[in-house]
């Protein structure tokens, strides 16, 4: 089956069954979710939404094959899905008059004519992903939420991409329904001084997406791999929605990443590291895309962590080859980095573009106290640069301490694989792959 | 002297008692002119915790885990919806130094409310 019908059907199974009409269809793919934020609004909690959505399908694959499709779709189909939900519950009130949800629906106001703004029904978007990403929820809640009911992939995809049991988290996505309705978390988005913090919450949750999707290898199940896409199909959606700079910078980091996706590993699954890549491999129009974002990000002087990271990325990019590489700029976007976010991790990494600048024992002056007091000893990648530099300076013996010490610190095959070859290398062995 | 009387159950005995039971308490300990403030709360993993820390409101899911933080107060507030509650959390003076656990206070199921 080619990708697309595949991705469909695992994402869009409902509609299928519905109607056989390809625009009935299509219009679900395109919509399906639009209609649905809206729904959630209009109704006050996500599963009625669905059960609305369902109607509103429904009733449109029963109406449009006499009535034509109508001028506004989204809009007749969110007014549909409302209102046979509603009488639906009403009748379900006279019959059993103390059913939870009935009550619920008794007391809503009366439902005005369905607002077909289309301004209203993007904002409605926006609140459904500052919901599900919302803070009081766990990071796993609001990714396994977020890919529900924004993304709209079907639990079972979700569960096989995350590498989790389907019950496990279709349990989570119920859990964290409940906590929506139990803590009141309301349907909107964050006014004023509460935007950023809660903005960044939502980069995060799109970004660990990303990660899950970008660390899957070539035999892991292709919904995983397919995540690094959904991620960044969320990160254009944002983009359209709230075109903040941070926003712009994580779709830049994203896109300038994933740009080098097909030259990151060899078909064993080892990992190839940044210098040794072959950039003729790299995808140069997520590159000129990315680049274009990052500008357009720093340009705005309220540029964030992921701006800054993707800038750094985009050095990497659009340097022809490791010894092309402006390390006198990446130097100074981590200084940026750092002043924002001074997390260990952050200052290993300006240590090894420090070192590129100015050579292995300036990286080495940095590297030490990191790890003896900066927090980084149990940190393998940290070990890992410490070998690294004491090898370019000669010191071979220390180098394979400290490669050992990084073996010792992690589980990963391909990392332990990378590192095995480089104190193979130091040995003047050749590892054969 | 006022006194706070803290319930805390495990898992096991979260609902051993119904909330009808609990109800004819409470009606008794008003009727005795003793009773101030009570509410049955939703379960632990319903909290949000407040921390504000260098002028910045950090959030985290579920209840407060220090386990050198101590219970000092508590305040019993009326907020439109999670968010309000958060801010008016995020405004009490112990929450720069401590944890602010934010919990939803549910009503007790005792039956067919009129219609």
């Amino acid at each position: 089956m080619p990708r697309n019908e595949r991705q469909a059907e695992v994402r869009f199974p409902l509609v299928a069954q519905l109607s056989d009409s390809p625009e009935i269809q299509d219009l679900f793919r395109r919509d399906g979710r639009r209609v649905f934020a809206s729904l959630v609004r209009l109704l006050g909690s996500f599963d009625l939404a669905e059960e609305a959505l369902q109607n509103a399908f429904v009733a449109a694959t029963e109406r449009w094959p006499q009535s034509g499709i109508p001028r506004n779709p989204v809009a007749w189909l969110i007014s549909a899905g409302r209102f046979r939900t509603i009488d639906h519950l009403r009748r379900q009130r006279r019959m059993a008059p103390w059913s939870e949800v009935a009550e619920q629906v008794g007391a809503m106001a009366d439902p005005g004519p369905a607002p077909d703004e289309r301004e209203a029904v993007e904002d409605d978007r926006l609140r459904l992903i500052f919901t599900c990403c919302h803070p009081s929820l766990s990071e796993e809640a609001c990714i396994a939420l977020t890919l529900r009911e924004v993304c709209g992939l079907t639990t079972e995809a979700i569960a096989h991409a995350c590498l989790i049991a389907p019950t496990t988290l279709a349990q989570r996505i119920v859990r964290a329904k409940a906590k929506i309705r139990d803590a009141g978390i309301p349907f909107e988005v964050p006014e004023g001084d509460a935007l950023p913090a809660r903005l960044h919450h939502v980069l995060r949750v799109v970004y660990l997406v990303f990660n899950e999707g970008y660390s899957a290898s070539q035999g892991d199940d292709l919904m995983r791999q397919d995540l690094a896409a959904e991620a960044i199909r969320l990160g254009r959606l944002l983009r359209e929605l709230l075109p903040e700079p941070e926003v712009l910078g994580l779709l830049a980091l994203m896109l300038l990443q994933d740009s080098r996706r097909a030259a990151r590993a060899t078909a064993a699954g080892d990992l190839i590291p940044l210098d040794d890549q072959d950039r003729g491999q790299w995808d140069r129009g997520a590159i000129a895309e990315g680049a274009a974002l990052v500008r357009e990000a720093l340009g705005s002087q309220r540029f964030g962590t992921y701006s800054l990271q993707a800038a750094i990325a985009a050095v990497h990019a659009e340097a022809a080859g490791p010894e092309a590489t402006d390390w006198g700029e990446i130097v100074g976007l981590y200084d940026a980095l750092a002043r924002i976010e001074p997390s260990p991790v952050v200052l290993l990494n300006r240590a090894v573009a420090l070192a590129m600048r100015d050579g292995p024992e300036a990286g080495l002056a940095l590297v030490g106290p990191l790890i003896e007091t900066g927090g980084l000893d149990r940190y393998h990648l940290a070990h890992a640069v410490k070998a690294d530099l004491l090898r370019r300076t000669g010191h071979n013996g220390a180098a394979r301490a400290s490669y050992a010490a990084a073996l010792e610190l992690t589980r990963q095959e391909p990392e332990r694989r990378l590192l095995r070859r480089r104190m193979a290398e130091l040995d003047g062995t050749e590892e054969k792959f | 002297m006022k006194y706070l009387c803290l319930v805390y159950l495990d898992q096991e005995n979260w609902s051993a008692c119904s909330d009808t039971v609990c109800a004819a308490f409470g009606q008794e300990l008003t009727d005795s002119r003793q009773l101030l403030a009570a509410e049955p709360l939703h379960p632990a993993h319903t909290a949000t915790t407040v921390r504000v820390r260098g002028g910045q409101v950090h959030l985290y899911d579920g209840p407060f885990a220090e386990t050198k933080e101590l219970l000092a107060g508590f305040y019993l507030v009326d907020a439109k919806d999670l968010n309000e509650a958060i801010r008016i959390a995020s405004g009490i003076p112990p929450a720069k130094y401590g944890s602010i656990e934010v919990r939803p206070v549910r009503q007790l199921d005792i039956g067919h409310a009129a219609a």
